[in-house]
């Protein structure tokens, strides 16, 4: 079965398209190296536009008004420029009324789309920027280790890696954040208190990467103005080791932090990436993998949740479970020796 | 006696829903058309995959592992079409999809409440979301107007408006912001237009627009004031669903090339064999179809002489959309269901996590409880969204009930994989609500969408394979109407079986009962009322006499009580939820 791979890899090379999701301009070069918070396209998403009514301004028939423009398609105004005029004895005259610049003239009308709306796409990770894609974006190439997680807030930043959680289920103290960590990405377990994440926005960090958040703190979270990354879910659970350790053998090195949000509709992943030199080969690890035996997974629900083992054998055939549902299963031993029935559909392969 | 079949077909019906992938296979046995197999994977039309046929291919070589019939050549990966000599291939592809990202709609109307509504209910028959709504006594500026297209890029605009021979200057103005907002966006960015309004200017609409953009006309949806004709316009927006995806998403357009461009939205194949049951069940009551999928709810009724009521709840499905439910504040409504202690905050972890795993499954008992909870509450949004729409004057046991149906059909993983078939049952009675007497059945196979698709092309398969054990019947369910108090008699049962036995049951208020009655077997149901209970065989009161076939759960007396109350003591309801899964077995 074709099952969603979730990365937690030391050291790999990794490739990411940045796209806008309307045309717009790229601002970058192909080759150019860039930092995770770097624009590297720009579209206007939301335009605003203004329509100057001719016929009404100049007192000019709809088919006269067309002979007073002074200004045409595709200029850019400023507010107060003069766009049209009907000269005589009493002139009279139509100007812009924002800076933007004149779309499209319509008959007696004429639209202007304001400088508003902007949509500025940043890089994400820091890295190369391999290919230019024309109007909408990049592909970005970057190395070192990766962690991708299930929520972000939105926010993009790095900082320098600061573990504060000595477990991988530790819930967070508010008490301690605190100015030592200025400037700081932290890594902690479990947040619960709305505490944690303003005495981090107070401390000005850099980020926050947390195994596992309260579903009550989601609305707060999104207003932060730091990155915040949840790795594993909502409700308390501790992180899973395999990030963990990984995150946690990297204490004070350079992180970089996309918080971007889940999304099944194009496929965006939050992630942390700690860049390192490139690996001796350049493999690009895959996003998705058949299920087998000897591959290590990580289970998605109860009463497993967050569990992190290896496949020992696919079921043929329908399992049963306790609670009676039936459905294609495999057999996962956990790092306690300990081996579980699991669905197929309640594993994701980690690589 | 089935028709026998001279020169049969070979065929191959795809649905590729939210969550999973199934290639069936139907091949005409000893003169009849069977089911023969189906394959299955997980869909892949999301990302990391983002390719609709790798998971159609992965079902497709299941589907060839299982019955052993070759239907990809392996050397080019071609789909062997005719069937060869040697039966391997297929000679008919039927397509069905209710994956893929729902269509953006902004409809267009004159009037709010007349055809600006029936444009929102038209937009309701396909996978789509309703994002804005424009009349002639919107607020907006002509440029808010224009600003709010462009910045919602809607896939789709339709325009009702004006009676046949009424309004045509003002459905004119209405559009001034359609056209400017066209000219404004590049060419590839535009959206269809769909024209269901005045017919004696369609032809100018036509003409003005196809400058613009890609125009399609249909009949109009509110040919008079009060008469809403949804019928024709629905294939039309078949057709511009079947446009838009084969163009947009990688390997649909593989999909509809085999199945030779009749490509159909799932629920659309779904409400067809809806329509087709009402023509062959009883003449005065309607025909209920739910569809409770991962990503949609589909509700489709039929009534005689009135024909098809549809539509489909996009943000309502138990995958990813179950957290939409926090959005709208429904926690409570879907808590209510429990019978199990769950505290407010693990259902809104739980509701967050499926989100993050759709397609995944609940493996403990409190997790199943809660999912079948949150099926309930979908169904009974549903309910809700389509009651306005039903024609007046059906036959029913009362105003704010839903009227009788027979038969009620209900499709989704949810419905036709629970571990139990009273867990089923009683998900569909807490969420439907029905009333009378209504035979109910599960779309155990998945197979009633790809089933109408296939009606498209060889009716006699779906007519033969629905006869050929398509549904699972639950049973017979009797849901009286009055009023009682809690524990007063209210209907004598009685059930005689072919061979002379008799079984007899006092029902209560408040009472949910099953008496056994093995599938297939057939037996003489008198039911008799009393306190002017109403049963649906004539009036309040009347009892009589019917035949009934048996279920899984037999016959089924829901005297619970219409419309259906919960305790406001939280312990007692989960009790009183306990207590009727016991009853239907659980």
């Amino acid at each position: 079965m074709l099952t969603p791979v979730t990365h937690v890899l030391p050291l790999t090379t990794i490739q990411r398209k940045r796209l806008l999701p309307v045309d717009g301009h790229v601002r970058v070069r192909a080759g150019q190296h860039v930092r995770g918070t770097d624009v590297i396209a720009t579209a206007i998403l939301a335009p605003r536009h203004h329509i100057l009514n001719l016929s009404s301004g100049l007192g000019v028939s709809e088919a006269e008004a067309e002979r007073h423009l002074e200004r045409f398609v595709e200029d850019d105004v400023v507010a107060g420029d003069l766009i049209a005029r009907k000269k005589g004895f009493i002139s009279r005259n139509v100007r812009a009324p924002v800076d933007g610049r004149i779309v499209l003239i319509s008959g007696a009308l004429v639209f202007i789309q304001e400088k508003h709306g902007s949509l500025e796409l940043r890089a994400g990770l820091p890295g190369q920027i391999r290919e230019l894609i024309i109007d909408r974006g990049v592909t970005l190439t970057t190395t070192g280790a990766l962690v991708q997680g299930v929520w972000g807030n939105g926010r993009i930043d790095s900082g320098a890696l600061a573990v504060i959680a000595a477990n991988p289920d530790q819930v967070i103290d508010p008490e301690q954040i605190d100015v030592s960590l200025r400037g700081s990405v932290i890594l902690g377990g479990h947040c619960s208190a709305v505490e944690v994440l303003e005495r981090a926005q107070t401390e000005r960090l850099r980020g926050l990467i947390l195994g596992s958040l309260a579903s009550d703190l989601i609305p707060a979270a999104r207003k932060m103005p730091y990155p915040i990354l949840v790795l594993d879910g909502f409700g308390r659970l501790a992180m899973n080791a395999a990030a963990f350790t990984l995150l946690a053998t990297n204490d004070k090195r350079e992180v970089a932090l996309n918080a971007e949000p889940f999304s099944r509709e194009n496929g965006a992943r939050p992630e942390v990436l700690i860049p390192l030199p490139p690996p001796p080969t350049a493999e690009i690890v895959p996003d998705f993998a058949e299920l087998e035996r000897g591959q290590r997974v990580r289970i998605v629900r109860a009463p497993y949740q967050g569990t992190i083992g290896t496949i020992t054998q696919i079921q043929t055939g329908l399992a049963v479970f306790p609670n009676g549902l039936r459905a294609a299963a495999a057999n996962v031993k956990l790092s306690g020796g300990e081996i579980v029935q699991v669905p197929l559909v309640n594993l994701e392969i980690l690589i | 006696m089935p028709t026998s079949i001279v020169n049969a077909d070979a065929l191959l019906a795809i649905d590729v829903g939210a969550a999973n992938t199934r290639a069936f296979f139907f091949d005409a046995v000893e003169g009849v058309y069977r089911f023969v197999a189906v394959g299955e994977a997980v869909s892949t039309y999301a990302p990391p995959v983002n390719d609709v046929s790798e998971g159609v291919h992965q079902a497709i070589h299941r589907l060839e592992q299982i019955s052993g019939r070759q239907f990809i050549r392996p050397v080019d990966e071609i789909l062997i079409m005719p069937t060869t000599a040697d039966n391997n291939g297929v000679d008919k592809v039927a397509a069905t999809i209710s994956a893929a990202a729902p269509l953006k709609i902004v409809s267009f109307g004159l009037l709010e409440e007349a055809s600006l509504e029936s444009a929102r209910n038209l937009a309701g028959t396909t996978y789509g979301r309703l994002v804005d709504s424009i009349s002639m006594n919107d607020r907006r500026h002509l440029s808010g107007n224009i600003d709010d297209l462009m910045r919602l890029a809607p896939d789709l605009i339709v325009v009702a408006g004006g009676t046949d021979g009424g309004a045509s200057k003002s459905v004119f103005k209405l559009l001034d912001p359609l056209g400017l907002a066209c000219l404004l966006q590049p060419l590839n960015q535009r959206p269809h237009i769909l024209y269901v309004g005045n017919q004696d200017i369609a032809p100018e609409i036509q003409s003005t627009f196809a400058a613009y953009t890609t125009v399609h006309t249909a009949p109009n949806i509110r040919p008079a004031l009060e008469q809403e004709q949804l019928g024709p316009a629905e294939g039309r927006l078949r057709e511009i669903f079947r446009r838009i995806h084969t163009k947009r998403d990688t390997g649909i357009n593989q999909l509809d090339v085999w199945s030779e461009g009749r490509l159909l939205p799932a629920a659309a194949g779904f409400s067809r064999v809806v329509q087709f049951l009402d023509q062959i069940f009883e003449p005065t009551k309607g025909v209920l179809g739910i569809d409770v999928g991962a990503a949609t709810t589909n509700l489709a009724v039929s009534f005689p002489g009135h024909g098809l009521r549809q539509r489909i709840y996009s943000p309502f499905g138990l995958g990813a959309p179950a957290g939409n439910l926090l959005a709208s504040g429904k926690l409570a409504e879907v808590m209510r269901w429990l019978s199990v202690s769950i505290s407010e905050t693990d259902v809104r972890d739980y509701l967050l996590h499926k989100g993050l795993y759709p397609n995944s499954l609940p493996v403990t008992a409190e997790e199943l409880n809660l999912e079948q909870a949150l099926a309930r509450e979908i169904i009974r949004a549903a309910v809700k969204g389509l009651r306005p729409s039903f024609p007046k004057g059906l036959v029913g046991s009362g105003p704010g009930l839903l009227p009788w149906f027979e038969p009620i059909v209900a499709a989704g993983s949810v419905l036709t994989n629970a571990p139990t078939r009273g867990q089923s049952l009683l998900m569909l009675l807490d969420g439907l609500e029905p009333t009378g007497i209504s035979t109910v059945a599960l779309d155990h196979k998945n197979m009633l969408a790809p089933l109408g698709a296939l009606a498209e092309i060889n009716p006699l398969l779906t007519v033969q394979v629905l006869e050929s054990g398509a549904l699972h019947s639950l049973g017979t369910v009797i849901s009286p109407v009055g009023s009682a108090r809690p524990g007063t008699p209210i209907l004598r049962v009685r059930l005689s079986g072919s061979e002379g036995e008799e079984k007899t049951l006092d029902i209560k208020a408040g009472m949910l009962a099953a008496i056994p009655l093995p599938a297939g077997q057939t037996a003489n149901l008198h039911l008799q009322p009393l306190h002017r209970f109403d049963v649906g065989m004539g009036g309040a009161g009347r009892g009589g006499k019917l035949k009934v076939v048996g279920g899984s759960l037999g016959v089924v007396i829901d005297a619970r009580g219409r419309p259906l109350r919960l305790s406001f003591d939280p312990e007692r309801r989960r009790d009183q939820n306990k207590k009727w899964l016991a009853a239907l077995g659980n």
